[in-house]
């Protein structure tokens, strides 16, 4: 019992950060039909920024939380500039391209950023530091630190503050208007390049805080830590339905829990052939399984076009 | 000077040249016909002059050149089209769409007054105003699309086949509404396939055939002339 409970509190805090990243993969799909594979690079640069920042302002006099808020702030610049770099420079002379030479580039952009923060930052783990103490709290037999409760509380409310975005606001009923049918938003006014540049910056700050929230959870960063974080967060986006943001965030919930529990008993159902090692197996089972089954995904409308 | 002054306007798809040279002219609060079979090029020219496909030749709108004037920039300066289709946004209520319209102003007063006065207009829409837009029938389909364009405050409206699709009764309203929109000054230049319905409202018409204007004059002349009753008005 008190494993089920603490699998189900590691699932809510992994899915919360893979729902945060899901959002910005669907987002782009959404608006440009691109699958950015470059958007878990993006998380990456998200936290070595912010290590960058917090070391350099670890000896200095100013307060941990103020610390934690500046390089928060200076994670989500660094990554809005990158998120609208990589628009412009890499996406937008393809706009009109067949469908599979922007996806080519996204893998190409993703390996330049992987490479670049290795030339950068070295490969060996960088440690996170711990800024603020970390006090863990029993709940139920099962144990939950304070930075998880953070990171779901933080992700929930952006996650909130999101959709207001973009079922309340002008902005937001411009971006559904070029998801749904560029020409005819153009034909309102709306400029269509600033709302994709707009839709990238807004995706890259998400996965700026996703980034934070990965390294804050488990103390450690790296140049190749958006990789596999990327593809788990692309799996829930798919699973959710791509291109649906509600879906995302169920997706990205769902697939932490599965991955979770999966981990948790894996090792005991198969009598010790799959530990806990194998939790990766489980997101791929079920894109594979999504793919299959239901490849519009849980909340999608339209089956998802050709690459 | 004229509001619309369109001088020798190419448009090519691949190697194919879907219009060769075409001028038209809308004067301010004129309403223009342009008239011609399948595929000779009045969707092309209606796109083009919205600036949503690239073209050659000199376009004159409200006395400056449009050259490298993208879509949006025109919208705001009062260049408007309804597209071929309609282009409603089918996942948004018929508010949203109407709201669309407005995406470039800022005048909230004056938006919610105008959004009253469509209502009042089309009291079907007002019943549906909550509704999504994709699940409207096309005739009312085709309102809010022109009444969405109308909350965009055209100086020039452009309408590409408003009449596509819908049943009589249904053409007849939307085209009242065209006559009551040309009846507060604003210029149309109208593209249809129903020539003898378009050149019944119209002051003047241009044919295009194989993407090039092959007549133009008064509507009434056009109405009268043998050679648009054969080709077009099946008489």
């Amino acid at each position: 019992m008190e494993i089920l409970l603490q699998q189900i509190i590691n699932g809510l805090v992994q899915g919360s950060v893979y729902a945060l990243v899901a959002l910005g993969y669907t987002m782009v799909y959404g608006i440009l039909g691109l699958i950015n594979f470059a958007h878990g690079e993006v998380v990456m640069v998200g936290a070595m920024v912010a290590l960058v920042v917090i070391k350099a302002l670890l000896a200095s006099a100013l307060s941990p939380v103020l610390v934690l808020l500046l390089s928060l702030l200076a994670a989500v610049s660094v990554c809005m500039a990158l998120g609208y770099g990589i628009e412009r420079i890499a996406y937008r002379p393809l706009r009109h391209a067949p469908r599979l030479a922007p996806l080519i580039t996204a893998i190409g952009v993703s390996i330049v950023l992987q490479t670049l923060a290795m030339i950068i930052w070295g490969r060996e783990y960088h440690a996170f530091p711990q800024l603020l103490p970390n006090v863990a709290h029993s709940l139920g037999g099962a144990v939950i630190n304070e930075v998880q409760i953070a990171i779901v509380l933080v992700a929930v409310l952006v996650m909130l503050a999101l959709l207001l975005l973009v079922h309340r606001t002008r902005l937001g009923r411009a971006m559904r208007a070029v998801a749904e049918n560029p020409a005819a938003a153009a034909l309102m006014g709306v400029n269509i390049n600033g709302v994709i540049s707009t839709t990238f910056m807004l995706g890259s700050a998400l996965a700026a805080l996703a980034g934070i929230m990965v390294s804050a959870n488990y103390g450690i960063v790296h140049y190749y830590m958006g990789f596999m974080l990327g593809l788990k967060a692309f799996t829930a986006a798919v699973l959710g339905g791509i291109g649906n943001l509600r879906g995302a965030m169920l997706g990205g919930v769902m697939l932490g829990l599965i991955e979770s529990l999966g981990a948790g008993y894996s090792g005991e159902l198969t009598g010790g052939v799959f530990g806990s090692n194998y939790q990766d197996v489980f997101a791929f089972i079920v894109l594979i399984a999504v793919l299959i089954f239901r490849p519009s995904g849980l909340l999608g409308e339209r089956v998802a076009e050709r690459a | 000077m004229n509001l619309l002054e369109v001088r020798n306007l190419k448009v090519s798809y691949g190697g194919i040249q879907a219009l060769k040279g075409v001028d038209i002219d809308v004067a301010q609060g004129e309403l223009v016909a342009l008239i011609g079979s399948n595929g000779a090029g009045k969707t092309t020219a209606l796109k083009a002059l919205a600036g949503l496909l690239p073209s050659s030749g000199k376009v004159h709108y409200a006395e400056r050149s449009l050259h490298h004037c993208a879509t949006h920039q025109r919208v705001r300066d009062g260049l408007v089209l309804v597209p071929e289709g309609r282009g409603v946004f089918a996942r948004m209520s018929v508010e949203e769409n109407l709201q669309m319209g407005a995406y470039c102003r800022d005048d909230k007063a004056a938006i919610a007054q105008e959004l009253a006065q469509l209502y009042t207009l089309f009291p079907r829409l007002a019943e549906r105003r909550a509704q999504l837009a994709g699940t409207l029938s096309g005739g009312k389909q085709q309102m809010v699309a022109m009444g969405r364009a109308m909350m965009s405050r055209p100086k020039l409206l452009m309408l590409d086949e408003p009449s596509m699709g819908l049943a009589p009764l249904m053409v007849d309203k939307i085209f009242e509404t065209i006559r009551a929109i040309a009846a507060q000054g604003i210029s149309i230049l109208l593209v249809e396939q129903n020539a003898r319905l378009a050149l019944e409202i119209a002051s003047r018409g241009y044919v295009l055939e194989n993407g090039l204007i092959t007549l133009s004059d008064s509507a009434a002349k056009l109405l009268g002339s043998d050679a648009v009753q054969r080709a077009y008005l099946g008489v």
